[in-house]
């Protein structure tokens, strides 16, 4: 699953920008500000690995996934696949792009057309992309890929609003594989399921993962489902990445504080585990729209000082373990307690 | 984990005896007849709160879990929903056997709600001062200038910074987490005896959600409330709740202490959902789901309703529903062979 680090990353993101214009005012508009949704964001995405982007609501992770889709423009930055930056491209490159990467969203119930058979939902890629499939093999294939993501060959011809939750998400599995991605981006995918059901996605995503081999930018704000299913995760916090490495680091030896706080708040089901010291957050997370100078996370950091205030802290490897921290006073510390659990 | 018992005295009522539930549900059943065929929601659904103890009712979507509280709060609009069956007793008292005037009381001082989603259960013409102390005003009939301190001193009770000040904000100026404070303070105006909080923390963000889940918990032991927490999250259970009774298909199919249910389940649905679930803590190679998905209330298979998904299910399964038995020490479950799963972990 894994891949190195010195082969050439499949995707490649560096200063990821959008701010959002806020503006006032109906026949003269004017712009009173912005909205800073996603700032100065830069990831790699190696082939066949799962990159894990958490975050609470508002910290930027699906607008990160809808600038990556092309379905807004990004204020600054660029994203490099195959060579070519996402946002230069041409039509035709566009076109081939949009085959290469593909995303599956939260809510299975908006994102299928009512109107659409499933089997047509699955086939639609093709219309786009005939060479991928011959026409007299379509059908074969929808079957196949019903079958693959654990439907049947027969619900084809049925309407999504013939299926559950769960199954819907199944399906919009299978119409992301039908044009074969390289790139699967996975906003939130079983957050909207219910317990038993969502452990049944995980599952098939993964064994697709080994099968197809497509990288994954798995976007979710349960931890304990990101840490299952990614190789690296990177952490963001009003619109920046504030700490980045392989999960078994972040998870066992998160050096933010905001890291910290958020895998210190996440109740355990395991009423045997003790944990330790809860870290407690005051406050909300600020607006995008205005947020603090310096360090993003300081008003609600108990380690700020001045220094947080003034000078922003650089994502950089503080400690030499490949595994930077955007923080003055990155710290080291088991808040979960791994160490000495089974 | 039982709170200060003088509560029940300070706000007026005389004490139960020891041992005695605030809230109970017997036998219930609620059924919704619509147009595609009736949906038997809950099914014979039994169970006891009492004061200052934290019970949680655990299920998925479709499990009927939020039915019973809607049931003891009236918000069952009917028709469609019908309950046809059983007896909700507060104090001892029939709800159901009372005039309407004196469960509207109930309602009102005996029993508060909390909701999932704050935006849409307050109103948003109001200010949230107003409808504190709007509440507070009618039931207990005192002046404006009065109620208002009283918002005031709610809200500030429930952690909102500089409270006086946002007595005049309206919901949609709140966060997510300052509504859901708000909400909190709002049913407590009256000084429940019992608080059921349906999926309280559901639409928030961790960190926040850890902080709602405090507030409860020590508001709970403050206040000596009884505290009924309904939720699909079995995290949110471990960590807060003393009893656990979990919900399928319109049933309970397992109840007991949360460390004890948690650590040795006897229903393999509560094992099933236990084996869901990624641990934070480690990373394990695959999940072990339940296989397919819970039943459409409208099509529950006959005998025990989760055999069609089980791994221990037989022929008996098929054919005889198990019922609610005692399996130990203030645990019951509904399972032909809760011994073997028991005894299989």
């Amino acid at each position: 699953m894994a891949s190195s680090a010195m082969s050439e990353p499949l995707l490649s993101v560096r200063g990821l920008t959008k701010h959002f214009p806020l503006t006032r005012g109906v026949v003269f508009r004017r712009q009173i500000g912005s909205v800073q949704a996603v700032d100065g964001v830069s990831f790699d995405l190696h082939e066949g690995e799962t990159l894990g982007l958490v975050g609470e609501s508002g910290c930027g992770k699906s607008t990160t996934a809808r600038l990556l889709m092309r379905l807004i423009e990004p204020t600054a930055g660029e994203a490099i696949y195959g060579g070519e930056d996402i946002f230069t491209m041409s039509r035709a490159q566009l076109r081939r792009l949009r085959r290469d990467i593909q995303i599956i969203f939260q809510d299975p119930y908006a994102s299928l057309d009512p109107r659409m058979t499933v089997g047509s939902i699955i086939g639609e890629g093709w219309e786009v992309h005939p060479d991928l499939v011959p026409k007299g093999q379509r059908r074969a294939e929808v079957s196949r890929l019903l079958e693959q993501v654990g439907l049947e060959a027969g619900h084809a011809d049925r309407f999504p609003h013939q299926f559950s939750g769960g199954q819907r998400q199944r399906i919009g599995i299978a119409r992301a594989l039908a044009v074969r991605p390289e790139v699967l981006i996975l906003d939130e995918p079983v957050s909207a399921l219910d317990v038993s059901v969502q452990a049944q996605v995980i599952n098939l995503i993964e064994q697709l993962q080994d099968e197809y081999g497509f990288a994954a930018l798995f976007i979710a704000h349960d931890l304990s489902v990101v840490r299952h299913i990614s190789d690296r995760i990177a952490v963001m916090y009003l619109g920046k990445i504030v700490e980045s490495g392989v999960a078994d680091e972040i998870y066992e030896r998160p050096a933010h504080p905001y890291t910290q706080a958020l895998l210190s708040a996440v109740p355990s089901p395991d009423p045997t585990i003790t944990r330790r010291e809860r870290i407690r957050l005051e406050g909300d997370v600020p607006s995008p729209a205005n947020p603090p100078s310096g360090c993003r996370f300081r008003t609600r950091c108990w380690k700020a000082d001045e220094r947080c205030a003034e000078e922003e802290p650089a994502l950089v490897d503080r400690f030499g373990h490949g595994h930077p921290s955007a923080c003055h006073y990155a710290d080291v510390s088991d808040v979960i307690g791994s160490s000495g659990q089974e | 984990m039982n709170g200060d018992y003088n509560a029940a005295t300070a706000s007026g009522r005389s004490p139960l005896p020891p041992g005695e539930p605030v809230l109970e549900v017997r036998d219930l059943h609620v059924e919704f007849r619509t147009r595609r065929g009736t949906l038997r929601a809950v099914n014979g659904v039994s169970w006891s709160l009492e004061p200052g103890e934290t019970l949680a009712i655990l299920g998925e979507s479709g499990s009927g879990k939020s039915v019973s509280a809607q049931a003891i709060m009236g918000l069952i609009d009917s028709p469609p929903g019908f309950i046809t069956e059983g007896e909700i007793r507060f104090r001892g008292e029939d709800l159901f056997a009372l005039s309407e005037d004196r469960r509207r009381r109930i309602r009102g001082d005996g029993v508060a709600m909390v909701f999932q989603d704050a935006l849409t259960a307050l109103n948003p013409v109001f200010s949230v001062g107003w409808q504190i102390a709007e509440t507070y005003r009618v039931h207990r009939g005192t002046s404006k200038r009065e109620a208002y301190a009283k918002a005031a001193e709610l809200l500030d009770r429930v952690g909102i910074p500089s409270a006086h000040e946002r007595l005049n904000s309206y919901p949609h100026e709140f966060s997510g987490g300052m509504r859901q404070r708000a909400m909190i303070a709002m049913a407590l105006a009256l000084d429940p005896e019992v608080l059921i909080a349906d999926e309280p923390t559901t639409a928030l963000d961790v960190t926040v959600q850890a902080q709602i889940m405090d507030l409860l918990t020590e508001l709970r032991s403050e206040l000596g409330m009884g505290l009924v927490l309904i939720t699909h999250d079995l995290a949110v259970v471990a960590e807060n709740a003393d009893r656990v009774a979990v919900m399928y298909a319109g049933r309970i199919v397992e109840e007991g202490t949360v460390s004890e249910v948690f650590t040795e389940p006897a229903h393999p649905y509560t094992l099933g959902l236990m084996h869901s679930i990624p641990p934070l803590h480690r990373r394990v190679a695959a999940l072990d789901p339940i296989p397919g998905t819970p039943p459409n209330p409208a099509r529950i298979p006959p005998g025990c309703p989760f055999h069609p998904r089980c791994a221990f299910a037989r022929q008996h399964c098929r054919e005889v529903e198990p019922p609610l038995e005692r399996v130990g020490e203030g645990r019951a479950s509904a399972c032909h062979y809760w011994e073997e799963v028991k005894g299989g972990e």
